[in-house]
């Protein structure tokens, strides 16, 4: 029974899917395009066409909608579909129907519904009502549903979808086992039975399911009458005050959270031997060399080598923040300390018993240091247990800002003590003295950071130098970024200010470069902090001075030397700044400034000498490092000694402005009298020369001059060491050489000078005149032009090369219009033929009905004539 | 002036008044003159005001005169044609009318004699009105002139005010140099322009003549403020006697230069030589013994000369023998020095950029500018780096200079004036790669282009010529000294400190 629709099914299929496939293979169905080239890998979707089924799918199509129209052609009435969306193209087919579900829904409602109050509209889901479906209240088998659709017998497979190959097979021979058996059960019944054995199995395993779930309640039940027994051990309290348990538990939940988000206790680094400690200084110090080396070349400097973090000794790192409310400090308050009853005795024991404020107690520490020495013991005691410093604070007796400072940056400290111990030990000598004075001053320990150029003035004046110092140490401390938001911003600011202070200073007269000494310090560390901040300052102070300069040049046509606070400026920038670097930010500019004073500056008196010889100090140093070459500095040397020639008539040598070979001030450094050579001994001129020059007598003027002259052979003598190594060395020092030799005669010198100016020509004279050679860097030849023919790697195939994307654009444009054009012009030929054909059939059809009528009248009527003549022929006879 | 000045001082308010009742006089006089003949001695009392010390009654009376003459001018109620004198008129047959207008041409006179004198006044204030007032008497004499028109002129000028205003004007001994830029305003008027060039140059020779061609410092600067003034319009359209014009304008400046000038009014004159008086001269070529002069004066004022000069040589076909040789001889260290930098490597650059020099010359420019190089400043060094470079592009036979393998010396003669015997072309450029050691990052990275094949394009020397040194660059990471600085004259590297100390 059941193969005969089995076998029924399968032809039909085949022969469904014949059609295709046997047209396919059909030779006379098939045109093959012939391709030319056989490409590998290349997917082509016209190699087999099939012309038939084409043309007929053409007519098919042709049929549907030229013939309609064309048999519609001159007829009024039309057809029209009413229903909605019909002719709407942009709709999808689904929203179609929905839509003419909703709107037939809508209408059955409308009409029969109105007054029909209770029945609801039954909601389904697949088919099956919802409110039946709520009815199953089964807690478990959500899951085993799943399971159950998962699951496919083979036979329920085998049966509905025929199966795999190898378990059809097998269920073929099943079947004809079975067959064998009972060959009368249908399909039908089959089936029927294979659902029934399905459910069979469905409720089988929802009454295990059932049974399982009542024994765990089961259980469950039990276990509830045996903890009651396992609680009773535990304290009752637990029990009854449940209230409180929460809170402690919460308690806990917060240890442990706590503990979890705490910092994990990092392993501290272990103590280094003092080996180890030299090795690393020696490390970071090469490293620091060879990065300025690097940057003198002129290379890009990737990242900063120094990033320097910034970190208060005072600084424990665990956040500690001082707290200005449970301790009063000694602070300015509108020019007044805030404390005015208490006596400073007072103020220190409270100060002491408290543990809070280490700021105050270092401090009040190193006063105790000379104060008591019973409390000063103490005192130690809880240093060493909070922090290390405090013990080699005792060691070397270095003050607290020291110590400070030093731990500000623990690396350079080291590399500091090796390079200069020596300046270290006087230097703290002095701060032991300055601290005793500050500690008889009663410095008050915390100040707000100034906000204007005039606040730092007052908060600085009319202290001591030292004072000074140390009342910007603590403003920089008690703002230090850490405490609070606008710090860093106050202390970038106060970096501008002390620079204005140091500026004013040095134009004060007499000049006070003490202070500024004392306050070098500082300014290093904040710059050490602030490098942008300090940049800008500078660059700021910088530019403005050299386009002063520029505009003074451009009116009056010369310049007056540098003041003072503009040296003091430079030498600061070279103490901040490396000097050596190709291209820095700061120290370029300040050298340009240097050079362009040097070279514009006219000297017209012994103050404009020595402001010279304070320039060329400079410059020397800027370029000591580097070596490079400053021809300014050179020429301006060169006239200085020029100026000291007595007899100016035949010069062997050029002088280069703004020097005159002969002039009103040329004879600046002539000595008016040869006989001061003898009781002129060596000492340093003062800075302050430079501005304010008091020489009573032609002697001080003399000695004077040969200190000019002194410091200019130095300075000499310290180029020609300098620039030994440049190709022209001869030519540069030519003019020097000249004048030394033939013009200024050591004769007549002092004997350190005479030494100097033997050394200098020894010098310039060692080094051989080398001219070497001017190379051009070898050029990779051009090569000649080949006539082998240029291959071009293809890589993308079918593509145009060689044109821009819109020519490409166009071309694929015209090309496709051209195939379109083409396109509609088959089509349409095709229309044409199509209807040509169809008027014809038409004709021919009318044409055939004609003649079949006419056949049919002519038969009749033959008929009746036969009929007719039959009746006369009946008639007759 | 002084008690003037104190009054006002003192009663501010009061003397405000009396100058404002001052004016109001002043001015109804002036209305009642105009009015009726009767009160026509009221022009007495206008012109004492004018005499008067206060400054602002004689400015003010100024005004009050302009306004009456020059509608007596336009009402024609002056005498017309040569005045008699005074006792004359008065006696001699004449009609009240004509008596009535010779008086008044009389009071003119004096006010105009008075306003001259007042072009000497020591306030700037007085100067300007006398000055306006004069110019507007001009302008209505121009209109209704006072001579007779019997002859054949058309137009008339009032040339001999305009003569005296200018002597005033080229004052011996103050510098005028405000007024007479208030007076320029009026040179935009080209009669006046015209009279006023023929004036000057009359004035010129006069003055001159009487100090047999010594300086006249304060003079000669009025007289250069004056001229330089003046310019003639360029095109032809706007003038009706354009040659005319230009030919009055080469005789005022010959005429001026023909005489001895301070130094720095040479530079004055050779600065602004090229573009404001060489094209409005008819026959520029007469300038060339000046600028010839100029150039054997050596230094500053030759470079300056060399404009003028560029401009003749280009367009004027001036053949100038040792040209070049003396081009050669100003390159000096001090080139780098002067105010005239860019303009003379400006014209260097122009007169070099022949490709038809020959190689010796080229070659020792490009040799001598290195030598200097080596005492010259940074922004010098801009300029001469790139300019060499170019001089060796345009002449590839100068390629020599910058490959020399051999070592040998340097055959150069920095001391040879003549640069065919210099030896240039043997030597190299060995000084440019000295400056690749140079202070200035920039000059640094200039230097050490020598080595390379130079790229094909020119450097444009124009845009260097005008840098100044502080250009400022933007780095992100500022590098810091790393050794502590503990005092201010104390570190490794410390020279000052070894020479110097702090008081």
């Amino acid at each position: 029974m059941g193969k005969v629709p089995k076998k029924r099914n399968l032809a039909d299929k085949v022969r469904k899917t014949k059609t295709s496939t046997e047209i396919k293979n059909n030779p006379f169905e098939v045109k093959i395009n012939r391709k030319k080239f056989d490409v590998l890998g290349r997917k082509t979707k016209h190699d087999v066409g099939l012309p038939g089924v084409s043309r007929s799918k053409a007519i098919n199509k042709r049929k549907e909608t030229l013939l309609k129209e064309y048999k519609q052609k001159n007829k009024s009435n039309k057809l029209i579909d009413k229903r909605f969306g019909e002719y709407d193209t942009k709709m999808a087919p689904e929203d179609k129907i929905l839509q003419r579900f909703a709107m037939e829904r809508q209408r059955v409602h409308d009409k029969k519904d109105v007054y029909n109050l209770n029945e609801e509209e039954e909601l389904t889901h697949y088919g099956q009502s919802l409110a039946e479906m709520e009815k199953f209240n089964d807690i478990v088998n959500s899951d085993d549903e799943s399971e159950e659709k998962g699951l496919l017998s083979a036979e329920l497979t085998a049966s509905h979808f025929g199966g795999g190959g190898l378990l059809k097979k097998r269920t073929s021979g099943d079947q004809q086992e079975e067959e064998g058996s009972q060959r009368a059960k249908s399909r039908q019944e089959l089936i029927e039975e294979l659902i029934q054995k399905s459910k069979q199995e469905k409720r089988e395993r929802q009454v295990q399911k059932e049974e399982a779930q009542e024994l765990t309640e089961k259980l469950d039940q039990e276990w509830k009458s045996i903890q009651s027994l396992m609680v009773k051990k535990t304290p009752k309290a637990e029990c009854d005050d449940k209230p409180e348990e929460k809170p402690k538990l919460e308690e806990y939940d917060m240890m442990v959270r706590e503990l979890v988000f705490e910092m994990k206790a990092q392993p501290s680094e272990k103590m280094k031997t003092p080996e180890e400690l030299a090795r690393e200084a020696r490390e970071k110090l090469q490293k620091l060399e060879a990065d300025r080396l690097r940057r003198m070349m002129g290379e890009e400097v990737g990242d900063t080598a120094q990033s320097l973090v910034h970190m208060s000794a005072d600084d424990l790192n665990d956040g500690f923040v001082l707290d200005k409310e449970d301790q009063k400090t000694l602070a300015y308050q509108d020019g007044k300390w805030n404390i005015g009853e208490k006596s400073e005795d007072e103020d220190e024991d409270e100060e002491e018993g408290e543990s809070g404020g280490e700021e105050e107690e270092e401090e009040e520490e190193s006063e105790a240091e000379e104060g008591d020495g019973g409390e000063e013991e103490e005192d130690d005691d809880d240093e060493e247990d909070e922090e290390q410093e405090g013990s080699s604070d005792e060691e070397d007796g270095h003050s607290d800002l020291e110590s400070e400072q030093e731990s500000e940056d623990e690396e350079r400290k080291q590399e500091a003590e090796e390079a200069s111990a020596e300046p270290k030990k006087i230097l703290s000598k002095e701060e032991l003295k300055a601290q005793q004075e500050a500690a008889k001053a009663e410095l008050p320990y915390t100040f707000t950071a100034p906000e204007s150029y005039s606040d730092l003035k007052d908060l600085l004046h009319g202290h001591t130098p030292d004072n000074q110092r140390l009342i910007v140490a603590r403003t920089q401390k008690c703002n230090h970024p850490s405490l609070a938001v606008g710090n860093k911003l106050k202390l970038q600011k106060l970096f501008g200010f002390l620079l204005e202070y140091i500026g004013e200073l040095a134009t004060r007269s007499p000049p006070e470069l003490t202070t500024i000494d004392k306050l070098i310090p500082e300014l290093y560390s904040m710059c050490q902090i602030y490098p942008e901040a300090a940049c800008k300052a500078m660059q700021g102070i910088l530019g403005d001075a050299g386009h002063s300069m520029e505009e003074e040049l451009e009116v009056k046509g010369h310049v007056a030397f540098p003041t003072l606070d503009m040296l003091i400026y430079l030498k600061v920038t070279a103490l901040l700044f490396p000097t050596s670097d190709f291209r820095h930010p700061v120290t370029t500019p300040a050298l340009l400034y240097i050079s362009q004073a040097l070279s514009q500056c006219p000297v017209k008196s012994l103050q404009d000498v020595t402001s010279g010889l304070v320039l060329c100090c400079l410059a020397v140093e800027y370029v000591s490092f580097s070596k490079r070459f400053l021809p300014e500095l050179i020429n301006f040397l060169a006239g200085t000694l020029h100026l000291a020639v007595q007899d100016k008539t035949s010069l062997g040598y050029a002088v280069v402005p703004p020097f005159r070979p002969s002039g009103k001030c040329s004879d600046l450094l002539v000595l008016s009298d040869s006989e001061s050579c003898k009781s002129w001994s060596k000492k340093s001129l003062p800075l302050s020369a430079t501005q304010h020059l008091d020489l009573k007598n032609d002697l001080d003027r003399d000695h004077h001059r040969l200190m000019c002259l002194f410091t200019c052979l130095d300075l000499v003598k310290r180029c020609s060491l300098l620039y030994k190594d440049l190709m022209s060395f001869t030519f540069i020092f030519q003019p020097i050489r000249t004048l030394l030799s033939k013009h200024l005669s050591a004769q007549a010198l002092p004997e350190l000078l005479q030494e100097l100016h033997r050394e200098i020509l020894e010098t310039i004279s060692s080094v051989p005149v080398s001219h070497s050679r001017l190379v051009l860097e070898k050029k990779k030849p051009i090569p000649l032009k080949l006539l082998t023919p240029k291959i071009v790697e293809v890589l993308d195939y079918g593509k145009k090369r060689g044109s821009t994307r819109e020519e490409r654009e166009k071309e694929r444009l015209k090309h496709k219009y051209k195939k379109e054009f083409k396109g509609a012009l088959r089509e349409i030929r095709k229309d044409s033929r199509f209807l040509a054909r169809e008027k014809l059939n038409e004709v021919m059809n009318r044409d055939a009905e004609r003649k079949r009528k006419v056949r049919e009248l002519f038969g009749s009527l033959a008929t009746q004539e036969g009929e007719w003549k039959a009746l006369k022929r009946r008639k007759r006879k | 002036m002084a008690p003037a000045k104190k009054r006002n001082v003192s009663s501010a308010k009061t003397s405000q008044q009396s100058v404002k009742t001052a004016k109001i006089d002043l001015n109804s006089k002036v209305e009642r003159i105009l009015e009726s003949r009767k009160h026509a001695n009221d022009v007495f009392d206008i012109l004492e005001v004018l005499q008067s010390e206060k400054d602002k009654d004689v400015i003010s009376a100024a005004d009050a005169c302009g306004k009456l003459f020059c509608t007596l001018l336009e009402r024609k109620e002056l005498f017309i044609g040569k005045l008699p004198g005074e006792e004359e008129a008065l006696g001699g047959g004449y009609s009240a009318e004509e008596k009535y207008r010779m008086f008044m041409r009389h009071r003119y006179n004096s006010c105009v004699e008075m306003l001259l004198e007042h072009l000497t006044h020591e306030l700037h204030g007085v100067k300007e009105s006398a000055l306006c007032c004069l110019m507007k008497f001009a302008a209505g004499e121009g209109q209704h002139p006072l001579e007779d028109l019997d002859w054949s002129e058309h137009y008339s000028f009032p040339r001999e005010l305009i003569l005296a205003v200018v002597e005033r004007l080229l004052s011996k001994t103050t510098d005028n140099s405000l007024l007479i830029s208030r007076f320029q305003e009026f040179l935009e008027m080209e009669d006046v322009r015209y009279y006023v060039m023929s004036s000057v140059r009359e004035n010129v020779g006069k003055v001159m003549d009487k100090s047999k061609g010594a300086v006249m410092p304060v003079y000669q600067t009025n007289v250069f403020t004056l001229m330089s003034n003046i310019s003639v319009p360029s095109q032809e359209s706007e003038l009706t006697n354009f040659m005319e014009h230009k030919r009055v304008f080469e005789r005022m400046w010959l005429g001026f230069l023909k005489y001895k000038l301070p130094s720095n009014m040479y530079k004055k004159v050779l600065v602004i030589l090229h573009d404001s008086i060489l094209p409005h001269m008819s026959k520029p070529t007469l300038m060339i013994d000046f600028l010839t002069a100029a150039y054997e004066v050596g230094g500053a004022i030759s470079l300056l000369a060399l404009n003028g000069l560029f401009v003749l040589i280009h367009q004027h076909n001036l053949d100038y023998p040792d040209f070049y040789k003396k081009l050669y001889n100003l390159l000096e260290p001090s080139i780098f020095h002067v105010k005239y930098r860019a303009r003379f490597f400006h014209l260097a650059n122009l007169f070099l950029s022949s490709s038809h020099l020959p190689v010796y010359l080229v070659a020792a420019f490009a040799k001598r500018l290195a030598r200097l190089a080596l005492t010259a400043p940074s922004t010098g060094l801009l300029i001469v780096l790139p300019f060499i470079y170019n001089l060796i592009r345009r002449h590839p036979s100068c390629r020599v200079l910058v490959h020399k393998p051999s070592t040998e010396d340097d055959p150069y003669l920095m001391d040879e004036e003549d640069p065919a015997q210099c030896r240039a072309l043997e030597s190299s450029l060995w000084e440019i790669k000295t400056l690749q050691k140079h202070h200035h990052p920039d000059v640094a990275k200039a230097a050490m282009l020598i080595n390379t094949p130079l790229p094909e394009k020119e450097d444009d020397i124009s845009e260097v010529l005008e840098i100044t040194t502080y250009e400022q660059s933007q780095i992100k990471n500022i590098p810091l000294e790393f050794e502590t600085a503990t005092q201010l004259l104390k570190g490794v590297g410390d020279v000052l400190g070894q020479h110097f100390c702090l008081d």
